[in-house]
């Protein structure tokens, strides 16, 4: 999602300006949190705390590895391929996909992260890294680190704008600058977002064989 | 999600403003208040990588209750200086905020139910606790403010 953008900003580009002779029309149909999902989430919720409160090692390596890579390779996928593709779209085509798709990710982000984060935490309590004895416990460390950088931008600048542009998109008449400076974020925070991902990997790969 | 409906206009601040309407609301001028609870957010997350750094054993206190006390002031400043905005879009700002504050409890619910699992006890526990009810009132806030930020007052379209 690194390029969505309607517009740049400071002007109103060609592609933005209103169609001939048009008039505010209903705002588009779409659920900003997809009902449907809901029961999806608190289901796979209620398995991460079951099996956190049952302590089966598979079970706690299970969500956190399955979390966790779900979680990197969404990251990468979407700022790295998706998100060029994208801007490369009609302004109608980004619009249908942004309107058929981020709302799933409302969902999706937040489930993925806090499966990793709530098994990862249980893990490495259960195979004793988060004692500061381990010889690798500044990798711990360093991955505590890596991923309040990524919930900083992720829940402080993305998350926000996500919401704020499916809300503008579902106004009669949205403003292609409201989006477009919002969706901004999205390109600025990708190389940040890209580079924590691959050191997450570098870090879970060195723990994993240490 | 069966109407993304592709015709309708995307207007710029031109075509706005061009017959004379209300400035946009992207013109106006308000307080810092998604940087202040962004750096709220900042100095939770600082206070749990610091006590998680240290965990099973107990860390000195004092830097953990620092950062959570800075988060904490910038949070109610940033509350504070919220109050004040006017005209602002409440109802969509307490529309977002509702439903994102009960996501992000059952959220902080989850991380506080590991730590209390993990036999966490005593002020650590207690900074700990009081670092994810500022950070499950932070984000909520920072959700909410980035959305009714750009409403019209009065205006609370969308589910």
């Amino acid at each position: 999602m690194t390029d969505t953008a309607h517009s740049n900003g400071r002007t109103a580009p060609p592609h933005l300006a209103p169609v001939e002779g048009a008039t505010a029309r209903p705002p588009r149909s779409f659920q900003i949190v997809p009902l449907r999902g809901l029961p999806v989430v608190a289901v796979v919720l209620a398995g991460l705390v079951a099996t956190i409160a049952s302590n089966q090692l598979w079970a706690i390596d299970f969500f956190h590895v399955v979390g966790g890579g779900m979680w990197t390779a969404l990251d990468l996928f979407l700022g790295f391929v998706i998100g060029p593709i994208l801007g490369r779209l009609s302004i109608s085509a980004r619009t249908e996909f942004t309107t058929r798709f981020m709302p799933k990710m409302v969902l999706i982000m937040p489930t993925l992260v806090v499966c990793t984060l709530a098994a990862g935490w249980q893990l490495a309590r259960h195979l004793g890294d988060l004692d500061a004895s381990y010889s690798h416990h500044g990798w711990i460390v360093a991955s505590f680190i890596v991923v309040a950088v990524m919930a900083v931008i992720a829940l402080g600048i993305l998350e926000p704008a996500n919401i704020a542009v499916l809300f503008e998109l579902k106004k009669p008449e949205p403003n292609g600058e409201i989006i477009g400076r919002l969706m901004r974020r999205f390109i600025f925070t990708a190389a940040i977002t890209g580079a924590m991902q691959v050191a997450t990997l570098v870090i879970m790969t060195r723990i994993a064989t240490a | 999600m069966s109407d993304a409906n592709s015709t309708t206009p995307i207007l710029g601040p031109a075509q706005r403003r061009g017959d004379g309407s209300a400035p946009s609301t992207l013109e106006r001028r308000l307080p810092p208040i998604a940087e202040l609870v962004v750096a709220s957010v900042a100095l939770m997350l600082s206070g749990g990588v610091y006590l998680a750094a240290h965990l099973p054993h107990q860390p000195p206190l004092a830097p953990a209750v620092g950062l959570l006390a800075g988060g904490g002031a910038l949070t109610l400043a940033a509350m504070m200086l919220l109050s004040r905005v006017r005209p602002f879009a409440w109802g969509t700002f307490f529309l977002v905020a509702r439903w994102a504050l009960l996501a992000y409890v059952v959220i902080a619910g989850i991380l506080g139910f590991v730590f209390v699992y993990d036999h966490t006890r005593g002020t650590t526990l207690a900074v700990l606790i009081l670092t994810l009810v500022v950070f499950a009132v932070d984000v909520p806030t920072i959700m909410a403010f980035t959305v009714a930020r750009y409403h019209q007052t009065g205006s609370t379209s969308g589910s």
